[in-house]
């Protein structure tokens, strides 16, 4: 009898299995099939290749990267690129707490809900879109530079857009712009939970807006803030494509490729098939690796994991 | 949001100050943040030729709606503004359905081998191969100029996933088993009683993959080179690219005013794509801050 009712059971479970099936299949032909191609990242990948005459060639592809004065320059300034972004992204970080707090300081909460939807709004444009707006407000004839010249205040346009200086820092400010409004979600959130009686006891005592800010306010919302921190440590080299290829043009050639456009230019591109999987790979293991030392950081300091 | 000042503080010279320039900052934010939007907008329905001149800065002049009409007349317009909903309404319902279908038999705590599977699915999110391996790869299942590229590659999200499951766990399991017990099965069970009331994390969820669907432009790039398949973000970015041909694809002469211009469509296209968010955005605004705030909890 006993046997009998644990035989159902597992029978059962496989059932549960079989429903599953489809979708496991699905994910490993999505997620994991394609990591048979880090083999090509030690051939030398030609367009219709066949399994059977594959050319090995070790970890030449790798030193390639680093070979000849050119390819090492150019890898160089696109792992630059690639830290300075993410570095920028760091000293930045603090903006939507604060962003948040003061916010919060307005007196009234019908204008505060008006700035928190409209803040939010550019978020959830594309990147394509983003370029669109940056081109026809910042271009010689676009609405800053008319403006501007209207005013007297300049005699003649700068182009932001056509040229390589400060490349990574105004994407790392049309970023801001984009996701600042929304990134204050999480920090409104926490802002709201916090015990209202602590403010009670610090007017009491006598405290102003800035000492119940700095005292009260940003101690409770620093475990937020420091969680957020160590995610985008384990982000630090993903930073995306889309607005890179977007904004690239021949005058920022150079100074915008950053690593995941650098794969895209060097493979599909340039067709340096084995070379882009190269960089890609060594590109994730890096990724995997900060991401693990993120979560144990976050363990540490928490004593719980982010993930 | 409470504002824990209300009417308490005494409000000194200090403090209007600080209010005045507190104000003052975030007004100056939210129209940076709005007023390329509503830039462009006047642009696209003001004179042709004011636009062309750079006349067009705080309001719209010789109102007129040529440009949207011009635009639906643009060769493959409309096919990629047909291809973009479709992409949308398709991916989303899809991947809405079978991320909920696969969170809820990962409830099930007698599945076989739950916990290795369920790792096997999380890891995911935490390693890709890259972008080349996974296009030689999708190459090679035949997803090159395929609409089904745009549903099918992406359609089971971890993440929301994960948000679905752990929105399953917090209902209450008696509602399944006297279901159960009434001798229903389990795609039974799932879509009569879990799915229904699942509904407001999957509505969330499927608000963001809708967004993402919408705005997605880089499969198209990689994976399609045939016109008829082109989704509208990429159509902008072409016309981008390639201002010169879009002129000569404008038949010049006739009225200068109305006369369709390469500035004119790209800016038309921009509206065209960005009117629906803007739209749908106040409405649904909520469930995405809901959204946001499942996801830091989860996190």
């Amino acid at each position: 009898m006993a046997v009998k009712r644990i035989d159902q059971k597992r029978r059962e479970s496989y059932k549960l299995f079989l429903f599953i099936l489809p979708c496991l299949i699905f994910i490993f032909i999505f997620s994991y099939l394609p990591l048979r191609g880090w083999i090509y990242a030690f051939t030398n990948y030609k367009p219709g290749y066949q399994w059977k005459d594959m050319d090995w060639v070790g970890f030449s592809n790798f030193t390639k990267l680093f070979g000849n004065a050119v390819m090492r320059q150019t890898m160089f300034q696109v792992i630059g690129n690639t830290l300075y972004y993410a570095i920028l992204g760091v000293i930045l970080s603090p903006v939507p707490m604060f962003f948040a707090i003061f916010l919060n300081e307005m007196s009234s909460s019908k204008c505060r809900k008006i700035v928190q939807t409209l803040t939010t709004l550019p978020h959830f444009i594309s990147w394509v879109i983003m370029y669109s707006l940056v081109f026809f407000m910042l271009s010689p004839n676009g609405f800053v530079n008319t403006l501007l010249m209207n005013l007297g205040l300049i005699s003649e346009p700068t182009d932001v857009l056509a040229s390589g200086d400060h490349v990574m820092l105004t994407q790392r400010l049309y970023q801001l712009w984009k996701e600042t409004g929304w990134n204050a979600i999480v920090y409104l959130a926490a802002i709201a939970g916090i015990d209202q009686e602590q403010y009670e006891a610090a007017m009491i005592d006598g405290a102003n807006r800035f000492q119940k800010i700095w005292y009260i306010t940003v101690p409770s919302l620093s475990s937020t803030y420091f969680v957020l921190l160590v995610m985008s440590f384990g982000n630090f080299l993903n930073t995306g494509f889309d607005q890179f290829y977007v904004f690239q043009n021949a005058f920022n050639k150079e100074q915008i490729q950053v690593l995941d456009l650098y794969v895209y230019n060097l493979g599909i591109g340039s067709g340096q098939t084995s070379m882009a999987t190269a960089v890609g790979m060594a590109k994730s293991i890096i990724a995997l690796v900060l991401f693990t030392l993120a979560n144990l950081l976050s363990k540490k300091v928490r004593g719980t994991s982010v993930f | 949001m409470r504002s824990h000042h209300k009417g308490k503080i005494k409000s000194s010279a200090g403090d209007h100050v600080f209010q005045i320039l507190n104000y003052t900052f975030f007004i100056l934010f939210t129209l940076i943040c709005v007023y390329p939007f509503y830039y462009l907008f006047i642009n696209t329905i003001s004179d042709n030729s004011l636009v062309n001149a750079g006349k067009i800065m705080f309001y719209p002049k010789g109102i007129h709606f040529r440009n949207y009409i011009d635009v639906m007349k643009l060769e493959n317009l409309g096919t990629a503004a047909f291809n973009s909903v479709a992409r949308t309404v398709l991916g989303t319902a899809l991947s809405s359905i079978v991320c909920s279908y696969l969170a809820y038999f990962f409830t099930k705590q007698n599945l076989w081998m739950r916990k290795l599977w369920y790792r096997f699915t999380v890891a995911t999110m935490y390693f890709s191969a890259g972008l080349i391996p996974t296009y030689l790869n999708l190459r090679m299942l035949g997803f090159m100029n395929n609409f089904l590229v745009y549903i099918i590659p992406g359609m089971i999200s971890v993440y929301n996933m994960v948000l679905i499951k752990t929105y399953i766990e917090s209902l209450p399991a008696e509602l399944e088993e006297s279901a159960e017990i009434d001798g229903a099965g389990y795609i039974r069970r799932f879509v009569s009683i879990v799915l229904p009331l699942s509904v407001p994390i999957i509505a969330t969820v499927s608000l963001f993959t809708a967004v993402s669907q919408w705005n997605s432009f880089m499969d198209c790039l990689l994976y399609i080179t045939k016109p008829q398949l082109y989704t509208l973000q990429y159509i902008l970015q072409m016309y981008f690219r390639q201002a010169q041909q879009l002129a000569q694809q404008l038949e010049m002469g006739g009225d200068s005013a109305f006369q369709a211009t390469p500035k004119g469509i790209q800016m038309t296209i921009t509206m065209v794509i960005t009117i629906p968010i803007i739209c749908v955005y106040p409405f649904v605004q909520r469930y995405f801050v809901k959204g946001i705030m499942v996801g830091a909890i989860k996190g």
